[in-house]
């Protein structure tokens, strides 16, 4: 599928939270498809996937509202959907695998679709990717790096995937499957294409733990913990910077570095940027194109110091 | 006999003598140290099937205890009382009470599925937390979890519109839980923002606040919904025998 044409335009689904706090990813994801030519196509009336909450109260409405988003795609023509965030990415996989695997699901689907005055989305109509498939597959590490403008060279980067890009692992039933797919153990799309930007990925081992994102308000305490840990390892690590790929993981790595400030005192330096944002502006966009100002984590006499921006 | 393991055994299991003297052998204190004998009878013969009724319990009977679970557990590393390998022993052998000693923190559970990951067995420990502490509030046994009021916040918020949109279910979450919204790291980061950001954007957002986000025509979904809510609603009380509204 490698650099494959249908990769050009996609089909996206932003989700709610780059409409909010997420606001800058957005932003960065879209200036990055266009100076690489290529087109994103907003799904016509979304709705929210449910994140990490919807399914608490029951998993089947979580599928439903993913579906209708799945069918939406398929309506507009698509059969490739991109979505940025991690839970929305998690949400569509989970949904075209449980409705692919379990009649109960399909039957609970099917019933709120009817009620709803919809067709019900049918598993194996639309592909959802995430943004880091859509860069490295669409464009690739070759093209990329051909395109830089500004490299990202001397900047140490710890890659920071989260929890839901990788787990649980059956509904990525395309990962893991040898040279050139992504791992779920370690994964390496974004640490592929931020090298290919000329960043100097460090080795490190939390790539995948847990931010305690969902309980970021109702366990702050915890959260708080387990994002120190993270920060505090990628400081470590020799990381300056850790590049971040999810609205919500993002968000909360700024949200608790702060508190653990205020309610630990232990500050750190490390800064937290889009991986967008640091592939942005090594294609040659400003600072603010890619939104560095309404990030939390106040990165910008970084910035200037390493010659970008 | 002198048990050198102590900190394994919880303290009122344990009985030391101050004084005792066994065939002229003074044993008194350390030397003297035994644990309780105990038989359990009050079995909870239906708590298995309860869990296992519950959204996410459903597999809790592949269980094989190889302790993966724990072993790879986020929450288990901050706090090492947080076990979902014993846990599931307790309910699948129906040991309520010891269950019930842990009941405050189950609902910790930050759903990063690495104990879904590790698992041999296809259990998915996740789900197995969700649904127990799920079984608890619904039993009575705690009050609903900061957790589950944030879930209720967010999902209704869904269910009603489509969208959420975050600054309106952060400020009822305090207010449903009636803390004070001005957290001193909050308003730290408030400020820090203020200070940073440029009008148009704050604008924007105060726009936001006004203007709600909503999916169109969203009416007919949201009744469809809400009947299958209350469907499952209904459904959970009866699995764990609960009666009357959650
Ligand atoms: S996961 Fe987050 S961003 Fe994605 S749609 Fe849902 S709430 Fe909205
Ligand atoms: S790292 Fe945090 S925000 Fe990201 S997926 Fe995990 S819990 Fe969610
Ligand atoms: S990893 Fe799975 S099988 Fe092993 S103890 Fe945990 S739930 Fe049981
Ligand atoms: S999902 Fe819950 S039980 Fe499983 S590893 Fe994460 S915190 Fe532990």
């Amino acid at each position: 599928m490698d650099g494959s044409n249908d990769l050009k335009k996609v089909a996206y689904y932003p989700g709610c939270a780059l409409e909010g706090t997420g606001h800058a990813y957005n932003r960065s994801t879209k200036a990055v498809g266009k100076s690489l030519g290529l087109e994103l196509v907003e799904l016509e009336n979304w709705n929210c996937c449910g994140a990490m909450e919807v399914k608490n109260v029951d998993p089947k409405i979580q599928t439903y509202l993913s579906a209708r988003n799945l069918s939406i795609a398929e309506d507009m023509g698509f059969d490739k959907v991109m979505a940025p965030c991690n839970g929305c990415y998690h949400n569509l996989k989970k949904a075209e695998y449980d409705l692919a695997n379990d009649p109960k699901s399909v039957e609970v689907n099917e019933r709120i679709s009817a009620k709803a005055g919809h067709d019900a989305y049918k598993p194996g109509k639309v592909e959802t990717i995430h943004a880091l498939d859509w860069i490295k597959k669409a464009v690739g590490e070759e093209e990329l790096a051909k395109r830089v403008q500004n490299s990202l060279k001397g900047i140490k980067v710890a890659n920071y995937y989260g929890c839901m890009y990788t787990r649980p692992r059956h509904i990525f039933p395309e990962k893991d499957k040898g040279p050139g797919t992504e791992s779920t153990a370690k994964p390496h799309f974004m640490d592929d294409i931020l090298a290919a930007a000329g960043a100097e990925n460090v080795e490190f081992p939390l790539k995948t733990a847990c931010c305690g994102g969902a309980h970021s308000l109702s366990d702050s305490d915890m959260s708080t913990k387990l994002v120190l840990n993270i920060i505090e390892t990628a400081e470590a690590c020799g990381a300056e910077v850790i590049a971040t790929e999810c609205p919500t993981c993002h968000t909360g790595l700024e949200m608790h570095q702060v508190r653990a400030e205020k309610v630990l005192g232990r500050k750190t330096n490390v800064k937290i940027l889009y991986f967008t944002q640091l592939l942005g502006m090594a294609l040659g966009l400003s600072a603010s194109k890619v939104g560095v100002q309404e990030n939390l984590s106040d990165s910008r006499a970084f910035l200037k110091e390493k010659g970008l921006g | 006999m002198p048990i050198h393991e102590k900190s394994l055994i919880r303290k009122e299991n344990l009985v030391e003598n101050e004084s005792l003297v066994i065939d002229g052998v003074d044993v008194s204190g350390h030397w003297s140290t035994f644990i309780t004998g105990r038989s359990l009878t009050d079995y909870n013969d239906d708590m298995q099937d309860e869990i296992a009724a519950l959204p996410g319990g459903e597999n809790i009977h592949r269980c094989w205890q190889c302790g993966s679970c724990t072993n790879a557990c986020t929450v288990n590393a901050v706090n090492p009382e947080f076990n979902p390998r014993y846990w599931i022993y307790l309910i699948r052998l129906g040991m309520e009470e010891e269950l019930l000693r842990d009941k405050d923190i189950i609902w910790q559970c930050v759903s990063c599925n690495k104990c879904t990951y590790a698992c041999p067995r296809d259990v998915v420990p996740e789900g197995v937390m969700k649904a127990t502490a799920h079984w608890l509030e619904l039993k009575g046994h705690t009050p609903k979890s900061p957790s589950t009021e944030f879930d209720e916040e967010f999902s209704g918020q869904v269910i009603k519109t489509g969208k959420i949109e975050e600054s309106r279910v952060i400020m009822n979450f305090f207010r449903r839980t009636e803390q004070p919204l001005a957290q001193p790291w909050l308003v730290a980061l408030i400020k820090g923002l203020a200070f940073r950001f440029p009008v148009f954007y704050l604008m924007r957002m105060g726009m936001a606040v006004v203007r709600r986000p909503r999916t169109r025509n969203w009416a007919k979904s949201r009744r469809a919904i809400n009947e299958y809510v209350q469907e499952v609603e209904a459904a959970n009380r009866a699995a764990v025998g609960a009666k009357g509204g959650h």
